[in-house]
């Protein structure tokens, strides 16, 4: 499964580490390969462990209400490992 | 609740997909001749099969099956590289996910691991950092897998490890890119694809530059699309539109995360880190003149190709003989072409390697049956 659903910025850590959000599913990324300023509030998409590139925010809301639909039903446990696979998503690497 | 059910029906409703495939069967009457698609991105693949994309298009227009699934085009003689590099004394392997189950020439890392061999797969390459702090004493080797879309990753954690003077974290670095695999492709005489739906997230960090030479060398339009069903009829119909009107360019239809540009520190990290190979090998396509990278001289000292050459078998191997992985990869076989498909060779026990990713063309036939 490869959603690749927006994340947003929550908090910004030393180190250019930020803790992002996707729909209640918290973890750490790094942001070493954002060239611009990323701050709290923005869209990013996630790659293994990284943040490769920013999401226009209309864009991400309107995929985020779509994924909504999706992710309601699902429990925490759920919710966790298909975020976490779709960060990981191996279609992806391409 | 009702606004949010109008949203979701934009990527998944049957009637909007229906409604696509009215106006592709409209625009495909006015064709001059049959379009062969390829889908470079093995995530395509997975789109047009799961959603049986293929029954809402007229039949004058084809899939193929392209060679984007980077632990299908990873050839045995590097899985057995790694396995060498596993089986040194006081090491630790790590690698991405599905690469642990690929067979090399004789055995799997996955194999190996349970012969004894420390490998681990990871969730993100930072967290090679972590092990090899923890463990000094041991060498820990990161067996880098992926196109362009990963490539950055590895650069970033190769600039952690030398800033942080980690002196025993190794890299044997296996990136491959797409653009010369386009041109092995079509420069095969036998071969005839007329156009392309371009890779998501390749993109993302390259920007859709990247395919202009091949539209404009083959005549071939590029449609860079998302990975909803979606998105991926939109991007057909925008080919379809580019060869009625005679047109070959790059265009995005994944604009909401694709710029003509791409991610511009990310690409200079791989610049700072890496250099192209004069040549390389895929599994299925052969040798492929600089189509992959390999760690930059500033890094000699962290390559594990180099610091651990004496151990290192560096035989090419041929692929199973029943298995024609090779001509999938090229878009001249399908799946169920293959002799041994779904019998002896299934993602239990994949023979070739097209069988063993979720993003391998065999793979994708086998779950969602023979409808393309
Ligand atoms: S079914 Fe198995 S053996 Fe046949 S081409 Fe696919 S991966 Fe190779």
């Amino acid at each position: 499964m490869c959603l690749s659903i927006p994340s947003k910025i929550v908090e910004i850590e030393e180190d250019n580490i930020a803790i992002v959000e996707t729909m209640g599913v918290r973890r750490k990324v790094s942001l070493d390969l954002m060239a611009d300023v990323v701050a709290i509030g923005d869209y990013v998409l996630i790659h293994i462990g990284f943040a490769m590139g920013k999401i226009d925010e209309e864009d991400a809301l309107e995929s985020l209400k779509i994924y909504e639909e999706m992710i309601i039903a699902m429990d925490e446990e759920e919710r966790r490992s298909l975020i976490e696979q779709d960060d990981n998503c191996s279609n992806r690497s391409i | 609740m009702q606004d949010d059910k109008a949203l979701f029906d934009i990527f998944r409703h049957p009637q909007t997909i229906q409604a696509l495939s009215r106006k592709i069967y409209q625009e495909a009457l006015k064709l001059s001749q049959p379009l062969k698609i390829m889908e470079v991105c093995g995530g395509h693949t997975h789109t047009i099969m799961k959603y049986g994309l293929k029954q809402l298009l007229p039949d004058t227009i084809e899939f193929i099956h392209g060679p984007g699934c980077p632990v299908c085009i990873m050839p045995k003689e590097r899985i057995d590289q790694a396995i060498d590099l596993a089986r040194m004394r006081n090491t630790i392997l790590l690698t991405l996910g599905d690469m642990i189950r690929v067979p090399g020439s004789e055995s799997s890392l996955v194999e190996e691991r349970a012969r004894g061999c420390d490998i681990r797969p990871l969730y993100s390459p930072m967290d090679a950092l972590k092990i090899a702090a923890e463990n000094p004493t041991k060498k820990v080797i990161f067996f880098a897998i992926g196109f362009e879309t990963t490539t950055p990753m590895t650069a970033a954690l190769i600039l952690r490890a030398d800033n942080e003077k980690l002196h025993n974290l190794f890299f044997h670095i296996n990136h491959v890119l797409v653009p010369p695999a386009v041109h092995a492709i079509m420069d095969d005489p036998q071969n005839r694809i007329d156009a392309f739906i371009g890779p998501s997230h390749v993109s993302v960090i390259t920007g859709s530059k990247i395919y202009e030479p091949i539209a404009k060398q083959y005549e071939t339009p590029v449609v860079v699309s998302g990975f909803e069903p979606v998105d991926v009829m939109e991007g057909i119909l925008q080919i379809i539109a580019q060869k009625n009107e005679n047109r070959s360019e790059v265009e995005v239809q994944y604009s909401r995360a694709v710029t003509r540009d791409g991610n511009h520190k990310a690409q200079a990290m791989i610049e700072q880190t890496m250099n192209v190979r004069d040549t390389f090998r895929w599994r299925g396509l052969g040798d492929i003149e600089h189509s992959a990278l390999q760690l930059g001289e500033n890094y000699a000292h962290l390559d594990a190709e180099a610091v651990f050459s004496q151990f290192l078998s560096n035989e090419p191997i041929d692929d199973h003989k029943l298995c024609i992985c090779g001509s999938i990869l090229k878009g001249l076989a399908k799946p169920n072409d293959c002799t041994v498909f779904g019998t002896a060779c299934t993602p239990n026990s994949p023979l070739g390697s097209c069988m063993v990713s979720s993003e391998g063309s065999c793979n994708a036939y086998y779950r969602y049956g023979n409808v393309v």
